[in-house]
């Protein structure tokens, strides 16, 4: 095979299903969450995240020797929050427009526990090159279950997709609302997006018993 | 075998060089990008003050504000009058729609008649609307926008926006489903100020009576929403003494 050795492969396609960071690592939960209500926030902060780590690790594998091990964390933090900001202050001055969208999501990326959990997991001890690819493979594998948790929120919950009724007017009984169909709008809430990540978690073990934990 | 990097002398030197270069790093991007950031916001002022008043490019449920490229001439064509009320004096300033209005909240905390209220007075299809900002919070963080009006304060056009609502929920005060829904609706009733408030479940969701100064709330996101009701009452209700004025003279 070409571009990839079958190592190096494997580091973008693991974290997709067998090493998901969301329902395997159990990373970023906090984030899929909070910002799954609609599905092009979902696509947004999966781009954002892509990006931030696939950078942020190979900063801090390039950095692995000289880091001193006591403040490493602090290390780590440094790095995100100083990516984050610049990245920031770009959009800012280039594309304004784009950074509002992203406004509250910049923050949200510094404190995402994928990010730490990453650099310290692997970054650390992996040269720049896989670091580059774990990151890529992990923002994916993230991006995936947030686009999946966006999805159905957004259908069940507002009946829109991308903010397009595909379902009908609720207000004007249209489409599936002429049948007495309503919204779910304990879909827009955090509990929801929980209990559909239990489902997809749920799902994914069931049709690979060997990712069921032991205890 | 104790490694270099253990050393406590090399984590402090590490910690003082990484702060220094990342410092270093952040303030000059800043200052580098500053005026151009600054720019963008002045222009994204102007397109917020004329999208209050209806001068937009919306299409299909979308905001679309009037272009960067001709934003300056639309504003200077639409816009024919900045005021600056304080206390009990109003002047011209052509400057009026830069006003920190954070700031001046601060202010009239302590001392009201020190605080200055902008005033927009813009024309359209031969009709006069007054546009003024408003600022309030949200769930989480500041919210704010403009709301235009006529001269007996009824709403024209609003425009809405946030610092960090959620996502899906309160993020939703500046779609159109939420804003256009303010139009036409009176803030005055009987002669009493009153305001407009987001209610939710008010048997009025196509909002068809518009002078009972409610509107349909957001889903999911009643505070936000409280957010915006109060912001309305509490700021427009400084503008009273100004049109009460308007019908007078």
């Amino acid at each position: 095979m070409g571009l990839l050795s079958k190592k190096d492969a494997k580091l973008i396609t693991d974290p997709l299903a067998d090493n998901n960071p969301i329902t395997i690592q159990v990373l970023g939960i906090c984030s899929a969450l909070a910002i799954t209500a609609e599905l092009k926030a979902s696509i947004v902060m999966a781009i954002a995240v892509m990006f931030v780590l696939a950078i942020g690790n190979v900063v801090i594998s390039l950095m692995r020797n000289i880091i001193p091990p006591k403040i490493r964390i602090i290390v780590q933090l440094v790095v995100v929050a100083a990516l984050v900001i610049i990245v920031d202050l770009i959009l800012k001055a280039y594309a304004y427009e784009l950074s509002k969208t992203l406004s509250v999501f910049v923050g949200l990326i510094i404190t995402n526990c994928i990010i730490m959990g990453r650099f310290e997991a692997f970054a650390l001890a992996n040269g720049p090159w896989q670091s580059f690819l774990d990151g890529i493979g992990n923002a994916v594998g993230y991006g995936l279950i947030l686009i999946i948790v966006g999805f159905f929120r957004e259908l069940l919950g507002s009946g829109t997709l991308l903010g397009v009724k595909v379902l009908g007017d609720p207000i004007e009984k249209t489409g599936v609302y002429a049948y007495g169909y309503e919204n779910n709008g304990f879909m827009l809430l955090a509990p929801m997006a929980l209990i559909v990540l239990g489902i997809i978690i749920w799902v994914q073990r069931s049709r690979n018993t060997a990712l069921i934990e032991e205890h | 075998m104790e490694k270099r990097t253990d050393s406590n002398l090399y984590t402090i030197l590490f910690a003082i060089v990484m702060v220094i270069i990342v410092g270093t790093l952040l303030a000059f991007s800043d200052g580098a990008l500053k005026p151009t950031i600054n720019e963008n916001k002045r222009i994204e002022k102007q397109q917020n003050i004329l999208y209050a008043m209806g001068i937009n490019e919306n299409e299909d449920g979308d905001v679309i504000f009037v272009g960067k490229d001709k934003i300056a001439d639309e504003f200077s064509k639409y816009i024919k009058k900045q005021l600056v009320i304080q206390g009990d004096k109003i002047e011209e300033d052509d400057k009026a729609y830069l006003i920190d209005i954070k700031k001046e909240q601060t202010i009239g905390k302590k001392d009201p008649s020190k605080r200055r209220l902008p005033v927009f007075i813009g024309e359209k299809d031969g009709k006069t609307i007054y546009i003024v900002p408003v600022r309030g919070k949200g769930l989480w963080d500041a919210i704010w926008g403009y709301v235009a009006m006529d001269s007996q304060m009824v709403v024209q056009g609003v425009y809405f926006d946030h610092k960090g609502e959620t996502p899906g929920l309160g993020a939703n005060i500046k779609q159109r489903f939420f804003m256009d829904d303010f139009a036409g609706e009176h803030t005055m009733k009987n002669g009493v100020f009153k305001g407009i408030s987001a209610i939710k479940g008010n048997a009025d969701p196509k909002n068809e009576d518009k002078t009972d100064n409610e509107v349909d709330a957001l889903a999911g996101a009643t505070i936000t929403s409280s957010g915006v009701s109060a912001m309305l009452k509490s700021e427009l209700k400084l503008y009273v003494p100004y049109f009460k004025n308007l019908k007078t003279n």
